[in-house]
């Protein structure tokens, strides 16, 4: 079992979620086969689920097509499922960056939250800006939020080893109540309201709607193009800039990269701000694009759902895009199984927990379907 | 020799004098700062004094109210807390000083009462009733992230377990009743300590994300069994409560008596599970086993101790216990079951188990104080004080950010916490 890959005990955590979140080798069957396979054994524990708390093979059945219509069966669906995937890639393009520098960021949920309020409130105080300024100002005061959120968490690991998964939690708790009190008191809370709801976000800084010029119904919005330039500037980011070297380099071995001459403390506080900012951009997007306010639980775990989608995209950009394309389609196509077929949209967390097992374990996968893995991968990757 | 021993100590001691030097000053610009923070908000505002009702209406031996008055008390305490500044500036010694910061905090949280309970009265018994009550998941649940860390698994999944506990907890004991309902949510936190040992023990996978998946799994299963089954049957979702027993004689005794011996099932057992605990991993051989494990898995291995077994075993009886903590949601306090209903208190239990040092009876007295400041907060909104109980309630977090980021002591895991062990 010592072969060259494996590290002593002493590698630290960090060196370990990297082993399992960051693919080096070109392994087709880690890359493509698993994910897939993890996908369809999840779908099916969801069935079998269904079937054990008496949803008759019917209903099954008209919940998986509705799963299908509801994410991409007609124009209207499309742009549902990429509204939804908007956040999800948003939010795991950053935690994927933390994967890479060895950084498990759970606090993406309070940075998400804080980045939403900051946007919110740069979205109704600055009145009569034209959108072309104002729209860009509420983004950019939720990316610094979420910024500022997640490098104290960067910070206390580069001054005091503080391990960042327990200072994540701790501050998405504490980020939950500032929500709640700033909520429920002036001035981010609606006037003449006594129920924690903040004021609506002004026209002149709402994210403009894609497909409106087809039908106002359809929800998609300039946030989803955002998300598609935020994939390109981290991959290029990742792998073409020194900065990128520098994360990849840290994650990879702290030692090395520290001996190389890289300033490691300074490292992880860019990291976490990287993170934060992207996470703030999903919170940002949210009250600006699909909620024009915030209200309490208006992150909908967006912030833990993108942790699935950094997972089962590898850590990679472009894998994230694919992973939060997967995961928006899940939830788009659930709320209409739920109105379609009466199925609890809970149904949905279930199968993207189970996701999440699954492409951690890629033992378990081989375990439960062993001959996927016997023949030759390219020929039962490409059939799939 | 000597030679040897300076240049080690060249290494080693710079970096711990550092942190100690630290320490010492953190703690006494922390007891200043309270000092002044005292005196200038708390002692300003105040008239009047301060009445503590000390006897609940059923209580068999009345006490008198006690009165305070809140201005001198203030001020006094203020000075106190000064005196402890300046000497920990002065000599402080690394030795006392977390007892001076302790009895520094006790202190100021007792200023702060008799700050908000001036010129009103307020039941002393009753909040100290409520917080015990209010510990108790978040003491089984630091005793389970006790249980596992100390054999070097890192368990983020206590809150799903719990959740887990809940749930089982209100439909089996609706069915069955409460005892069973209890056997029914420790045998299926059992089984999700059992998954996460599987997980992480056979089939590797990393130790965190397995936690969080096993959150996610058990909030969205029993979100959806809740929405799709226990809507339409309401019955299941009934269960009997545990009453309050009250232990005779003991429970006689003035304030001490409704807080520790007039209380439910729960309370007593997650005492007795947490001297059970202290007992097993200190004073037993399967203990000193299980920590072996934790602290250098290696070397465990190597004297014959089957390093996975005694992982697989610790990490369930862990998932258990939080699973019996998670039934006091339920068959412990209002009898049904709501989506979430844990709401971060599994969290909660593992700053306690950090703050309480990884030892069974520290995460009780850690569960306690955020116990403490939860029914505070559930108080203070009685008492109409100008400081929002959010803020209150964010008390528990940023201690323990403060705690785990080494500025006033430093608490140190089980060696191997977190790494998989991979048998040669």
């Amino acid at each position: 079992m010592s072969g060259p890959d494996e590290k002593p005990a002493g590698a630290g955590l960090g060196d370990e979620i990297l082993k399992r979140v960051v693919v080096r080798r070109f392994d087709v069957q880690d890359i493509v086969l698993v994910p897939i396979l993890s996908v369809v054994i999840a779908l099916i524990l969801g069935a079998l689920t269904m079937l054990a708390t008496g949803v008759g093979f019917e209903t099954i059945g008209r919940s998986f097509v509705a799963l299908f219509t509801g994410s991409l069966g007609s124009l209207s669906a499309l742009s549902e499922t990429l509204t939804a995937a908007t956040p999800l890639i948003l939010c795991g393009l950053g935690l994927a960056l933390g994967f890479r520098a060895g950084l498990f960021n759970i606090g993406a949920e309070g940075q998400l939250i804080l980045g939403g309020i900051a946007a919110v409130a740069v979205g109704f105080m600055l009145k009569g800006l034209p959108a072309i300024i104002h729209i860009p100002l509420a983004l950019l005061a939720g990316m610094v939020a979420g910024a500022l959120w997640a490098s104290i968490a960067g910070w206390l690991k580069a001054a005091t080893g503080a391990h960042e998964v327990i200072t994540t939690i701790m501050l998405n708790f504490i980020a939950f109540r500032l929500t709640d009190y700033l909520l429920r008191n002036p001035p981010i809370q609606k006037e003449g309201r006594s129920d924690p709801i903040s004021e609506s976000v002004l026209e002149s800084a709402q994210l403009p709607k894609l497909l409106a010029a087809l039908d106002p119904s359809y929800r998609l919005h300039l946030g989803f193009l955002i998300a598609l330039l935020a994939v390109a500037v981290v991959y290029w980011v990742l792998f073409r800039s020194t900065i990128g070297f520098e994360f990849r380099a840290s994650g990879a071995n702290p030692e090395a990269a520290r001996y190389a001459g890289m300033r490691s403390g300074w490292i992880i506080v860019l990291v976490m701000a990287c993170a934060g900012a992207l996470a703030g951009l999903a919170g940002a997007n949210q009250v600006l694009g699909v909620l024009g306010r915030a209200s309490p639980n208006f992150s909908a775990g967006i912030g833990f759902d993108a942790i699935a989608v950094a997972l089962l995209g590898r850590s990679h950009p472009v894998g994230v895009l694919l992973a939060g394309l997967l995961f928006g389609a899940l939830q788009a196509g659930g709320r209409q199984m739920q109105v379609a077929a009466g199925v609890s949209i809970d149904l949905i967390a279930i199968i993207q927990a189970l996701i999440i097992v699954f492409i951690a374990a890629p033992m378990l996968v081989r375990t439960i379907v062993p001959w996927a893995f016997r023949a030759g991968s390219g020929a039962r990757s490409g059939a799939r | 020799m000597a030679a040897i021993e300076s240049a080690s100590s060249a290494g080693a001691h710079p970096a711990l004098d550092r942190a100690a030097r630290r320490q010492r000053l953190v703690t006494a610009w922390l007891l200043l700062g309270l000092a002044v923070f005292i005196a200038v908000v708390f002692g300003t505002g105040v008239t009047g004094s301060a009445t503590f009702r000390l006897t609940l209406p059923r209580d068999a031996v009345p006490l008198p109210n006690l009165v305070v008055p809140a201005a001198p008390f203030i001020y006094v305490v203020a000075g106190i807390l000064a005196f402890f500044g300046v000497r920990q500036f002065l000599r402080g010694g690394a030795r006392w000083s977390s007892l001076f910061l302790g009895i520094g905090l006790l202190l100021a949280v007792a200023a702060f009462l008799v700050w908000a309970a001036d010129g009103k009265s307020f039941s002393l018994t009753g909040m100290l009733e409520s917080t015990v009550v209010r510990a108790v998941p978040i003491a089984l649940g630091g005793l389970a992230g006790v249980l596992s860390e100390r054999v070097a698994v890192v368990n983020i999944g206590i809150e799903g377990m719990l959740l887990a506990g809940a749930f089982t907890g209100a439909v089996v004991g609706s069915l069955a009743g409460g005892v069973i309902g209890i056997a029914g949510a420790m045998l299926v936190g059992g089984l999700f300590g059992f998954i996460l040992g599987a997980l992480v023990i056979t089939y590797r996978v990393d130790q965190i994300i397995a936690g969080v998946a096993i959150n996610l799994f058990v909030l969205g299963m029993t979100s959806y069994l809740s929405s799709q089954v226990l809507t339409e049957y309401r019955e299941l979702n009934n269960a009997p409560v545990f009453r309050a027993w009250a232990i005779p004689f003991l429970s006689d005794i003035p304030v001490l008596g409704p807080v520790l011996f007039r209380q439910n099932l729960f309370v007593y057992g997650a005492v007795i599970m947490v001297i059970i605990a202290t007992y097993y991993l200190f004073h037993t051989r399967a203990g000193l086993r299980a920590r072996a494990v934790g602290e250098h898995p290696e070397a465990a291995d190597t004297l014959g101790i089957n390093v996975y077994r005694v992982r697989y075993i610790n990490v369930t009886i862990a998932g258990m216990v939080a699973g019996f903590g998670g039934a006091w949601f339920t068959l412990g306090s209002v009898g049904r079951f709501d989506e979430g209903m844990t709401g971060g208190r599994g969290f909660i239990g593992l700053a306690a188990m950090i703050f309480g040092r990884w030892h069974p009876v520290g995460a009780l007295m850690a569960a306690l104080v955020f116990g403490f400041a939860d029914s505070l907060q559930q108080k203070l909104a009685i008492l109409q004080t100008p400081i929002p109980s959010e803020f209150l309630a964010m008390a528990p977090y940023i201690a323990t950010i403060i705690l785990v980021a080494g500025l006033i002591g430093r608490a140190r895991a089980p060696a191997a916490d977190g790494k998989p062990y991979i048998k040669e």
